[in-house]
Protein backbone atom coordinates (compact mmCIF):
# COMPACT_ATOMS: atom_id res chain seq x y z
CA UNK A 1 0.00 0.00 0.00
CA UNK A 2 1.13 3.33 -0.11
CA UNK A 3 2.05 4.78 2.98
CA UNK A 4 1.14 8.49 4.35
CA UNK A 5 1.06 10.63 7.39
CA UNK A 6 -0.30 14.02 8.08
CA UNK A 7 1.18 17.17 7.99
CA UNK A 8 1.87 19.16 10.75
CA UNK A 9 -1.59 21.25 11.09
CA UNK A 10 0.16 24.40 10.87
CA UNK A 11 1.10 23.81 7.69
CA UNK A 12 -2.44 22.95 6.76
CA UNK A 13 -3.73 25.80 8.16
CA UNK A 14 -1.74 27.96 6.04
CA UNK A 15 -2.78 25.82 2.80
CA UNK A 16 -6.08 26.74 4.07
CA UNK A 17 -5.81 30.71 5.02
CA UNK A 18 -8.77 32.87 3.96
CA UNK A 19 -10.94 29.60 2.96
CA UNK A 20 -14.42 29.61 4.46
CA UNK A 21 -15.64 26.49 3.04
CA UNK A 22 -13.63 23.25 3.17
CA UNK A 23 -14.33 19.64 1.60
CA UNK A 24 -12.52 17.22 3.43
CA UNK A 25 -12.12 14.25 1.11
CA UNK A 26 -10.68 10.68 2.75
CA UNK A 27 -9.96 7.62 0.84
CA UNK A 28 -11.00 4.48 1.99
CA UNK A 29 -7.80 2.37 0.53
CA UNK A 30 -4.13 2.45 1.44
CA UNK A 31 -4.41 5.29 3.61
CA UNK A 32 -7.06 3.95 5.64
CA UNK A 33 -4.98 0.87 6.50
CA UNK A 34 -2.05 3.08 7.38
CA UNK A 35 -4.31 5.16 9.71
CA UNK A 36 -4.02 8.78 7.48
CA UNK A 37 -6.56 9.42 5.51
CA UNK A 38 -9.74 7.09 6.18
CA UNK A 39 -13.05 8.15 7.47
CA UNK A 40 -11.72 8.14 11.29
CA UNK A 41 -8.87 10.37 10.36
CA UNK A 42 -11.49 12.44 8.20
CA UNK A 43 -13.91 12.85 10.89
CA UNK A 44 -10.24 13.53 13.39
CA UNK A 45 -9.63 16.13 11.21
CA UNK A 46 -12.91 18.11 10.64
CA UNK A 47 -12.97 18.46 14.13
CA UNK A 48 -9.24 19.64 14.76
CA UNK A 49 -9.82 22.08 11.82
CA UNK A 50 -13.51 23.81 13.20
CA UNK A 51 -11.74 23.81 16.74
CA UNK A 52 -8.53 25.49 15.56
CA UNK A 53 -10.51 28.13 13.29
CA UNK A 54 -12.66 28.95 15.85
CA UNK A 55 -10.05 29.52 18.35
CA UNK A 56 -8.23 31.86 15.74
CA UNK A 57 -11.66 33.51 15.90
CA UNK A 58 -12.01 32.70 12.20
CA UNK A 59 -14.58 29.67 11.44
CA UNK A 60 -14.73 27.24 9.05
CA UNK A 61 -17.56 25.27 7.34
CA UNK A 62 -16.42 21.61 7.33
CA UNK A 63 -17.94 18.96 5.11
CA UNK A 64 -16.70 15.66 4.97
CA UNK A 65 -16.69 12.41 2.60
CA UNK A 66 -14.76 9.36 2.08
CA UNK A 67 -14.77 7.70 -1.23
CA UNK A 68 -13.84 3.87 -2.26
CA UNK A 69 -10.90 5.40 -4.10
CA UNK A 70 -9.61 8.81 -4.60
CA UNK A 71 -6.97 7.33 -7.67
CA UNK A 72 -10.17 6.35 -9.39
CA UNK A 73 -12.41 8.78 -11.68
CA UNK A 74 -15.93 7.01 -10.76
CA UNK A 75 -15.92 7.66 -7.46
CA UNK A 76 -15.18 10.90 -7.28
CA UNK A 77 -18.36 11.28 -9.40
CA UNK A 78 -20.88 11.43 -7.06
CA UNK A 79 -18.81 14.43 -5.06
CA UNK A 80 -19.97 16.89 -7.31
CA UNK A 81 -22.26 18.45 -5.34
CA UNK A 82 -20.64 19.26 -2.36
CA UNK A 83 -17.46 19.94 -4.20
CA UNK A 84 -19.88 22.61 -5.89
CA UNK A 85 -20.46 24.27 -2.53
CA UNK A 86 -17.39 24.62 -1.25
CA UNK A 87 -14.56 26.60 -1.56
CA UNK A 88 -11.39 24.04 -1.09
CA UNK A 89 -10.66 20.66 -1.12
CA UNK A 90 -8.63 19.15 1.58
CA UNK A 91 -7.66 15.87 0.05
CA UNK A 92 -6.90 13.15 2.89
CA UNK A 93 -5.24 10.64 0.43
CA UNK A 94 -2.54 9.63 -1.63
CA UNK A 95 -0.59 11.91 -3.41
CA UNK A 96 -2.44 10.44 -6.14
CA UNK A 97 -5.70 11.11 -5.25
CA UNK A 98 -5.08 14.91 -4.30
CA UNK A 99 -4.10 15.15 -8.15
CA UNK A 100 -7.10 13.18 -9.05
CA UNK A 101 -9.50 15.47 -7.58
CA UNK A 102 -8.05 18.34 -9.23
CA UNK A 103 -8.12 16.71 -12.45
CA UNK A 104 -11.80 15.86 -11.97
CA UNK A 105 -12.26 19.64 -10.56
CA UNK A 106 -10.43 21.89 -12.33
CA UNK A 107 -12.25 25.17 -11.01
CA UNK A 108 -11.82 24.08 -7.53
CA UNK A 109 -8.59 24.70 -5.53
CA UNK A 110 -7.31 21.45 -3.69
CA UNK A 111 -4.41 21.06 -1.29
CA UNK A 112 -3.08 17.64 0.74
CA UNK A 113 -3.82 17.11 4.13
CA UNK A 114 -0.53 14.34 3.81
CA UNK A 115 2.81 13.51 3.48
CA UNK A 116 2.84 10.44 0.90
CA UNK A 117 6.18 8.55 2.14
CA UNK A 118 6.59 5.45 0.75
CA UNK A 119 5.22 1.67 -0.71
CA UNK A 120 5.09 -0.27 2.44
CA UNK A 121 3.09 -2.58 4.87
CA UNK A 122 2.54 -2.68 8.05
CA UNK A 123 5.22 -4.27 10.58
CA UNK A 124 2.59 -4.27 13.65
CA UNK A 125 0.07 -1.93 14.68
CA UNK A 126 0.85 1.66 14.33
CA UNK A 127 4.13 0.66 12.27
CA UNK A 128 5.06 0.60 8.96
CA UNK A 129 7.80 0.12 6.61
CA UNK A 130 8.95 0.39 3.04
CA UNK A 131 9.33 -2.57 1.02
CA UNK A 132 8.76 -1.72 -2.83
CA UNK A 133 11.28 0.99 -4.87
CA UNK A 134 8.91 0.69 -7.61
CA UNK A 135 11.77 0.91 -9.83
CA UNK A 136 9.51 -0.98 -12.34
CA UNK A 137 11.96 -4.33 -13.06
CA UNK A 138 11.28 -6.69 -10.14
CA UNK A 139 14.63 -8.78 -8.96
CA UNK A 140 12.82 -10.28 -5.92
CA UNK A 141 13.14 -14.11 -7.73
CA UNK A 142 16.54 -13.43 -7.39
CA UNK A 143 16.81 -12.33 -3.78
CA UNK A 144 14.41 -14.34 -1.90
CA UNK A 145 11.70 -11.87 -1.99
CA UNK A 146 13.63 -9.86 -0.22
CA UNK A 147 14.26 -6.27 -2.44
CA UNK A 148 17.84 -5.14 -2.58
CA UNK A 149 16.58 -1.71 -4.58
CA UNK A 150 14.62 -0.32 -1.12
CA UNK A 151 15.87 -2.15 1.70
CA UNK A 152 19.71 -2.24 1.16
CA UNK A 153 20.59 1.78 1.77
CA UNK A 154 22.65 1.89 -1.23
CA UNK A 155 20.38 -0.13 -3.52
CA UNK A 156 23.37 -2.23 -4.48
CA UNK A 157 22.49 -5.47 -6.68
CA UNK A 158 25.11 -6.87 -5.47
CA UNK A 159 25.80 -6.59 -2.02
CA UNK A 160 26.81 -6.61 0.62
CA UNK A 161 28.77 -3.29 1.12
CA UNK A 162 31.54 -2.93 3.84
CA UNK A 163 29.22 -0.99 6.20
CA UNK A 164 27.05 -4.21 6.94
CA UNK A 165 28.28 -4.93 10.49
CA UNK A 166 26.52 -8.05 12.64
CA UNK A 167 23.14 -7.80 10.24
CA UNK A 168 23.26 -4.17 10.59
CA UNK A 169 23.44 -1.20 7.93
CA UNK A 170 26.06 1.64 8.84
CA UNK A 171 22.96 4.38 7.70
CA UNK A 172 20.77 5.07 10.34
CA UNK A 173 21.07 4.01 14.51
CA UNK A 174 21.53 0.18 14.11
CA UNK A 175 17.40 0.01 13.62
CA UNK A 176 18.60 -0.79 9.79
CA UNK A 177 18.80 -4.61 9.08
CA UNK A 178 21.60 -5.20 6.28
CA UNK A 179 19.17 -6.26 3.27
CA UNK A 180 21.88 -8.55 1.55
CA UNK A 181 22.77 -9.72 4.89
CA UNK A 182 18.67 -11.13 4.82
CA UNK A 183 18.80 -12.32 1.09
CA UNK A 184 21.99 -14.41 2.53
CA UNK A 185 20.57 -15.63 5.26
CA UNK A 186 17.17 -16.19 3.56
CA UNK A 187 19.33 -18.16 0.21
CA UNK A 188 21.20 -19.96 2.80
CA UNK A 189 18.03 -21.38 4.27
CA UNK A 190 16.25 -22.30 1.39
CA UNK A 191 19.15 -24.05 -0.13
CA UNK A 192 19.84 -21.29 -3.16
CA UNK A 193 23.08 -19.53 -2.68
CA UNK A 194 24.08 -20.37 -6.04
CA UNK A 195 21.60 -17.59 -7.09
CA UNK A 196 24.86 -15.75 -5.90
CA UNK A 197 27.37 -16.82 -7.93
CA UNK A 198 25.64 -15.07 -10.89
CA UNK A 199 26.39 -11.25 -10.31
CA UNK A 200 23.68 -8.85 -11.31
CA UNK A 201 23.97 -6.59 -14.50
CA UNK A 202 22.92 -3.08 -13.87
CA UNK A 203 18.93 -2.73 -13.53
CA UNK A 204 17.17 -0.43 -16.60
CA UNK A 205 16.47 2.71 -14.42
CA UNK A 206 14.48 3.81 -17.64
CA UNK A 207 12.00 2.19 -16.59
CA UNK A 208 11.95 4.03 -12.49
CA UNK A 209 10.95 7.52 -12.01
CA UNK A 210 14.35 8.47 -13.88
CA UNK A 211 12.38 8.03 -17.32
CA UNK A 212 9.88 10.70 -16.76
CA UNK A 213 6.08 10.05 -15.62
CA UNK A 214 5.30 6.36 -16.20
CA UNK A 215 2.08 4.75 -18.14
CA UNK A 216 0.92 0.75 -18.69
CA UNK A 217 -1.59 0.41 -21.12
CA UNK A 218 -3.38 -2.77 -21.42
CA UNK A 219 -5.19 -3.19 -24.54
CA UNK A 220 -7.46 -6.17 -23.05
CA UNK A 221 -8.76 -4.15 -20.26
CA UNK A 222 -9.51 -0.93 -22.07
CA UNK A 223 -13.14 -0.49 -23.43
CA UNK B 1 -21.15 34.98 28.46
CA UNK B 2 -19.36 34.73 31.44
CA UNK B 3 -15.81 36.44 32.15
CA UNK B 4 -13.32 34.91 33.90
CA UNK B 5 -13.89 36.52 36.89
CA UNK B 6 -17.21 34.46 37.70
CA UNK B 7 -16.19 31.33 35.33
CA UNK B 8 -17.68 28.29 35.97
CA UNK B 9 -16.14 25.71 34.00
CA UNK B 10 -17.70 23.18 32.07
CA UNK B 11 -15.87 19.84 32.12
CA UNK B 12 -16.39 16.62 30.84
CA UNK B 13 -15.38 13.38 32.60
CA UNK B 14 -15.21 10.29 30.57
CA UNK B 15 -15.34 7.75 33.55
CA UNK B 16 -14.40 3.90 33.21
CA UNK B 17 -17.67 1.82 34.71
CA UNK B 18 -15.11 -0.37 36.34
CA UNK B 19 -13.58 1.99 38.50
CA UNK B 20 -14.14 6.27 38.20
CA UNK B 21 -17.79 5.36 37.51
CA UNK B 22 -18.18 3.26 40.70
CA UNK B 23 -15.55 5.73 42.29
CA UNK B 24 -18.33 9.39 41.65
CA UNK B 25 -20.38 6.47 43.05
CA UNK B 26 -18.51 6.08 45.89
CA UNK B 27 -18.02 9.69 46.81
CA UNK B 28 -21.78 10.20 46.52
CA UNK B 29 -22.19 7.66 48.83
CA UNK B 30 -19.35 9.13 51.06
CA UNK B 31 -21.62 12.53 50.92
CA UNK B 32 -18.14 13.67 49.45
CA UNK B 33 -18.38 17.27 48.04
CA UNK B 34 -16.80 18.21 44.54
CA UNK B 35 -18.03 20.88 41.97
CA UNK B 36 -20.99 20.60 39.86
CA UNK B 37 -18.50 21.62 36.76
CA UNK B 38 -18.11 18.09 35.97
CA UNK B 39 -20.36 16.29 33.39
CA UNK B 40 -19.91 12.06 34.26
CA UNK B 41 -20.01 10.14 30.78
CA UNK B 42 -19.77 6.73 31.40
CA UNK B 43 -17.46 4.45 28.98
CA UNK B 44 -17.03 0.37 29.56
CA UNK B 45 -13.42 1.14 29.70
CA UNK B 46 -10.83 4.04 29.20
CA UNK B 47 -9.65 1.88 26.32
CA UNK B 48 -13.50 3.28 24.60
CA UNK B 49 -12.51 6.55 24.17
CA UNK B 50 -10.94 7.80 20.88
CA UNK B 51 -9.47 11.17 19.76
CA UNK B 52 -12.67 12.25 18.30
CA UNK B 53 -14.80 11.83 21.16
CA UNK B 54 -12.58 13.89 23.11
CA UNK B 55 -12.52 16.92 20.52
CA UNK B 56 -16.13 16.42 19.82
CA UNK B 57 -16.55 17.34 23.64
CA UNK B 58 -14.09 20.45 22.81
CA UNK B 59 -16.50 21.49 20.20
CA UNK B 60 -19.65 20.82 22.10
CA UNK B 61 -18.67 23.48 24.40
CA UNK B 62 -16.39 21.65 26.93
CA UNK B 63 -13.74 23.65 28.87
CA UNK B 64 -11.43 20.91 29.50
CA UNK B 65 -12.64 17.03 29.87
CA UNK B 66 -10.53 14.15 31.31
CA UNK B 67 -10.25 10.36 31.01
CA UNK B 68 -10.33 8.59 34.26
CA UNK B 69 -9.53 4.87 33.90
CA UNK B 70 -8.53 2.13 35.95
CA UNK B 71 -4.86 1.93 37.88
CA UNK B 72 -2.04 1.13 35.51
CA UNK B 73 -2.24 -2.89 35.27
CA UNK B 74 -5.50 -2.76 37.04
CA UNK B 75 -7.73 -2.26 33.85
CA UNK B 76 -10.43 -4.93 33.78
CA UNK B 77 -9.84 -4.94 29.21
CA UNK B 78 -6.25 -5.59 30.70
CA UNK B 79 -4.71 -2.65 28.59
CA UNK B 80 -7.64 -0.39 27.79
CA UNK B 81 -6.40 2.44 29.59
CA UNK B 82 -2.95 1.69 28.30
CA UNK B 83 -4.58 2.60 24.78
CA UNK B 84 -6.58 5.35 26.35
CA UNK B 85 -2.76 7.09 27.54
CA UNK B 86 -1.69 7.15 24.47
CA UNK B 87 -4.58 8.22 22.66
CA UNK B 88 -5.16 11.18 25.25
CA UNK B 89 -1.14 12.03 25.22
CA UNK B 90 -1.57 12.49 21.13
CA UNK B 91 -4.87 14.17 21.12
CA UNK B 92 -3.19 17.02 23.72
CA UNK B 93 -0.39 17.08 21.12
CA UNK B 94 -2.44 17.82 18.35
CA UNK B 95 -4.60 20.29 20.62
CA UNK B 96 -1.27 21.94 21.13
CA UNK B 97 -0.82 21.93 17.74
CA UNK B 98 -3.81 23.84 16.81
CA UNK B 99 -3.55 25.98 19.45
CA UNK B 100 -6.01 25.10 21.47
CA UNK B 101 -4.16 24.03 24.63
CA UNK B 102 -3.55 20.31 25.11
CA UNK B 103 -3.49 21.25 29.08
CA UNK B 104 -7.87 21.62 28.91
CA UNK B 105 -6.95 17.07 28.76
CA UNK B 106 -6.03 15.27 31.07
CA UNK B 107 -6.09 11.34 31.80
CA UNK B 108 -6.41 10.04 35.84
CA UNK B 109 -6.32 6.94 37.12
CA UNK B 110 -7.64 5.54 39.88
CA UNK B 111 -9.79 2.51 41.51
CA UNK B 112 -13.64 1.83 42.19
CA UNK B 113 -12.51 1.71 45.96
CA UNK B 114 -11.18 5.81 45.62
CA UNK B 115 -13.79 7.92 46.29
CA UNK B 116 -12.29 10.77 47.84
CA UNK B 117 -9.73 10.53 45.13
CA UNK B 118 -12.38 10.88 42.05
CA UNK B 119 -13.62 14.07 44.33
CA UNK B 120 -10.19 15.42 44.30
CA UNK B 121 -9.91 14.78 40.66
CA UNK B 122 -12.56 17.10 39.91
CA UNK B 123 -11.09 19.86 42.24
CA UNK B 124 -7.83 19.68 40.82
CA UNK B 125 -9.42 19.98 37.31
CA UNK B 126 -11.84 22.54 37.89
CA UNK B 127 -9.05 24.40 39.54
CA UNK B 128 -6.96 24.14 36.81
CA UNK B 129 -9.27 25.09 33.88
CA UNK B 130 -10.63 28.11 35.91
CA UNK B 131 -6.52 29.13 35.82
CA UNK B 132 -6.73 28.71 31.73
CA UNK B 133 -9.82 30.13 31.70
CA UNK B 134 -12.86 29.45 29.07
CA UNK B 135 -12.59 27.36 26.22
CA UNK B 136 -11.27 30.01 22.91
CA UNK B 137 -14.59 28.85 21.36
CA UNK B 138 -16.85 30.20 24.40
CA UNK B 139 -14.49 33.20 24.68
CA UNK B 140 -15.05 33.50 20.83
CA UNK B 141 -18.81 33.28 21.53
CA UNK B 142 -19.00 30.23 18.67
CA UNK B 143 -20.12 27.13 21.14
CA UNK B 144 -22.66 24.99 19.77
CA UNK B 145 -23.75 25.58 23.16
CA UNK B 146 -24.49 21.41 23.63
CA UNK B 147 -23.74 21.44 27.15
CA UNK B 148 -26.49 23.15 28.75
CA UNK B 149 -25.89 25.71 31.70
CA UNK B 150 -27.06 22.49 33.78
CA UNK B 151 -24.06 21.00 33.02
CA UNK B 152 -25.62 17.95 30.92
CA UNK B 153 -25.69 17.34 27.45
CA UNK B 154 -29.00 18.10 25.65
CA UNK B 155 -29.97 19.74 22.76
CA UNK B 156 -28.81 23.58 22.16
CA UNK B 157 -30.14 26.19 24.27
CA UNK B 158 -31.99 23.78 26.76
CA UNK B 159 -32.04 25.16 29.97
CA UNK B 160 -32.01 22.94 33.58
Amino acid sequence: MIVAERKPMADIKDMLAGRKNVLIVGCSECVTVCQAGGEKEVAVMAAALRLMRETDGDPIAVETETVTRQCDPEYLEPLQKKVAACDCILSMGCGVGVQFLAEKFTATWVVPALNTRFAGGTVEAGVWEERCGLCGECVLHLTGGICPVIRCSKSLLNGPCGGSQGGKCEVGKGEIKCAWQLIYDRLKGLGRLDLLLQPMPPKDWSRAKDGGPRRTAREDAQL
Amino acid sequence: MAGTAEFTPKIVAFCCYFCAYSAADLAGSMRLQYPSTVRVIEVPCSGKVDPLMLLEAFLAGADGVYVAGCMEGDCHFLRGNFRAKKRVLATKRLLDEIGFGGDRLEMFNLSGSMGPRFAEIAHEMTERIKKLGPSPLRRAGVSSGALTAAGQPGKEGEQA
